[in-house]
């Protein structure tokens, strides 16, 4: 008894020490890590926006609007990338929103229980494939489609049209910006999809069941209950989609005729940042003015992409956190 | 009420009105029925598209699919070569990507659920991994050609293994995060109150109930860099030889399949067919392994 007093306190306060520094090495080393991120993204933009300081010294503003883009003269400008970049991932929301929103629709309100599972899982793995596959199925089975018997028809009967009929004329070579954005909306759907869908569960069924009680239908609960309850997030669910249609590499590279003209067509060939670097790359050497304008353009990609995911970020984090 | 109460005309108003609300009755029952039949169409028209990507890959690269794949080295044209130097290549980087990304993005999401709560710096970790999990992947691949490959002397495996490493890193800060959050307060209290310290507490208990998020978290990243192409263009090349060396540029099976499929020569357009079968079969297994570990969990 005597000893084990005795032997107590010294025992105690080494342990205690141990303890100590242990807990200090844990939280330096996790607090550590987290700085690590801060500073992973802040060189992403340093990086690259040193990499692309001699393109922007060299063309200045005047970059971001020069449609030229000649390696023999050495003039470089951003403004059909950055069009083909927007116009693109508009045009592929506008194609995956409405059946993003008819999915989530399906596995939220209608699909009965059994179904919801599987199917939403299945929606899902259409998000896993890797973006390359995207690009080989719509170089090969898409593109085919498109020139044989979509685009032609769509120029006979609309590309005569005042006014839109432009948007429809040229040759129907399958691939170009249209296609592009068909990809890269089918890509796109499945994160929209499974985005609304988490956020339409958060509906409290009380304001569903209070809505039914009405004698509502079923649309009626979604237009009028659950999509004005989470409106914020279904934009910020839409602005993630848009947030991965700017930044798609590969599938875009195989189908959109990679061709640095803005046409008016949709049916016409194009390119986005995204496709341009991935071309480019192999044929712009190290310390070369296009390389410079390559980094340049991947600072813009990044720029445009942050403010889509920061908005993104701002409207879906309350309510999926809640 | 107001047909007993009024007389002649009302009363044929009230016949009227009832029509109309029938009439719209039956109008709101039409549009509902029609909404329920798009949304049911544009459920089928999804799994449509991804048993059509399947179907094809099944159908282009069955044909290609035999052992030389898995014995030879990708050759010259019209040479039966085979993706053996691609498919090492693939599982080294993603191995090591995930190595190097997993620890790191596991001790973020413990700094944000244990340590950081809502305080500025959190907030801010947590925004910009937000931001990194869906960062265009081109440009991380850029990044890691201006970080690693430009100043240190051309295209290696190892700058390739980090740039897959930054794509895991946010995957798993968000499902460590969640998964720790989902950890009930009275668990950690019972540990502390034996004596434990912090950092015993996480490590012991913790992470020990969270296991199978984390795992999931994991599988999922390996996935998502299993089939990384921009990324690797600009780091690990490519080789059409055989090197396993981390100093060189590396074959990775993506990158392969994009050399191959925009290749004029008809044996490398099925090599790629068979390559772009075994990837995107393996990341979906690994997708749905990924989501049997996470309900076993439950």
């Amino acid at each position: 008894m005597q000893q084990a007093i005795s032997t107590l306190p010294p025992a105690r306060a080494l342990s205690q020490r141990r303890q100590n520094i242990g807990d200090l090495v844990f939280a330096t080393v996790a607090r550590a890590s987290g700085i690590l991120v801060l500073l992973l993204l802040g060189s992403l933009i340093v990086t690259l926006f040193i990499g692309g300081l001699p393109a922007f010294r060299a063309f200045g503003v005047p970059f971001v609007y020069t449609v030229d883009w000649d390696p023999v003269q050495q003039i470089f400008g951003a403004a059909v990338p950055i069009y083909g970049t927007l116009v693109t991932s508009v045009l592929a929301l506008i194609l995956a929103v409405p059946l993003a929103f008819g999915i989530a629709f399906f596995l939220t309100e209608l699909a009965p229980s059994w179904m919801r599972r599987p199917v939403g899982t299945a929606i899902e793995l259409l998000a896993a494939v890797p973006s390359i596959i995207y690009g080989m199925w719509g170089f090969f089975v898409i593109v085919p489609v498109m020139s044989q018997t979509v685009q032609p028809w769509v120029i006979d009967n609309f590309g005569d049209l005042p006014l839109i009929g432009d948007f429809f004329q040229g040759p129907p070579f399958g691939t170009g910006i249209f296609t592009a954005a068909l990809i890269l909306a089918v890509m796109v759907i499945p994160f929209i999809a499974a985005t609304m869908r988490d956020v339409f569960d958060t509906v409290p069924a009380v304001y569903k069941e209070s809505a039914y009680g009405l004698g509502c239908t079923t649309w009626e609960v979604m237009r009028s209950i659950v999509l004005p309850y989470t409106r914020a997030s279904v934009v910020g669910g839409i602005m993630l989609g848009l947030g991965r249609a700017l930044g798609e590499t590969m599938a875009v590279t195989f189908v959109i005729g990679n061709t640095n003209r803005i046409a008016t067509s949709l049916f016409g060939p194009g390119n986005t940042i995204a496709s341009l670097v991935a071309l480019e790359f192999p044929e712009s050497p190290a310390g070369s003015l296009k390389l410079s304008a390559l980094l340049a353009l991947g600072f813009i990609l990044f720029v445009i992409s942050f403010i889509v995911l920061a908005i993104s970020r701002t409207l879906l984090r309350p309510r999926l956190k809640a | 009420m107001s047909a007993s109460v009024s007389a002649g005309g009302s009363g044929s108003r009230l016949v009227k009105n009832e029509a109309v609300a029938r009439a719209l009755g039956r109008r709101r029952h039409r549009i509902n029925v029609v909404i329920k039949a798009l949304c049911v169409a544009a459920t089928i028209l999804g799994l449509l598209m991804l048993s059509s990507i399947l179907f094809t890959l099944l159908w282009r690269g069955m044909d290609g699919l035999g052992l030389s794949v898995f014995t030879q080295m990708t050759m010259a044209p019209g040479s039966n070569g085979g993706l053996l130097n691609a498919i090492v290549g693939s599982l080294i980087q993603t191995g090591i990507g995930t190595l190097l990304g997993t620890p790191i993005g596991l001790m973020v999401g413990t700094y944000l659920s244990e340590y950081g709560g809502n305080s500025p710096l959190a907030n801010a970790v947590r925004f910009v991994s937000d931001v990194l999990l869906s960062a265009p992947s081109i440009l991380i691949g850029l990044f890691i050609y201006a970080l690693i490959v430009a100043p240190f002397g051309g295209f290696s495996g190892i700058a390739g293994c980090v740039a897959l490493a930054v794509i895991v890193i946010p995957i798993v800060v968000r499902t460590t995060e969640d998964m720790l959050s989902l950890i009930p307060t009275s668990m950690r209290e019972a540990a502390v109150a034996l004596g434990a310290p912090k950092w015993k507490m996480i490590v012991l208990i913790c992470y020990r109930a969270a296991k199978d998020g984390i795992v999931t978290g994991v599988l999922l990243a390996v996935a998502r860099i299993a089939g990384e192409t921009a990324p690797l263009l600009f780091t690990s090349l490519g080789n059409l030889n055989w090197s396993v060396s981390l100093r060189e540029p590396m074959a990775s099976l993506p990158v392969t399949i994009y050399q191959y499929a925009g290749s004029p020569f008809d044996d490398w357009v099925q090599l790629a067919w068979v390559g772009a079968l075994l990837i995107t079969f393996g990341v979906l297994a690994i997708n749905i392994l990924a989501r049997v570990v996470l309900r076993g969990g439950k």
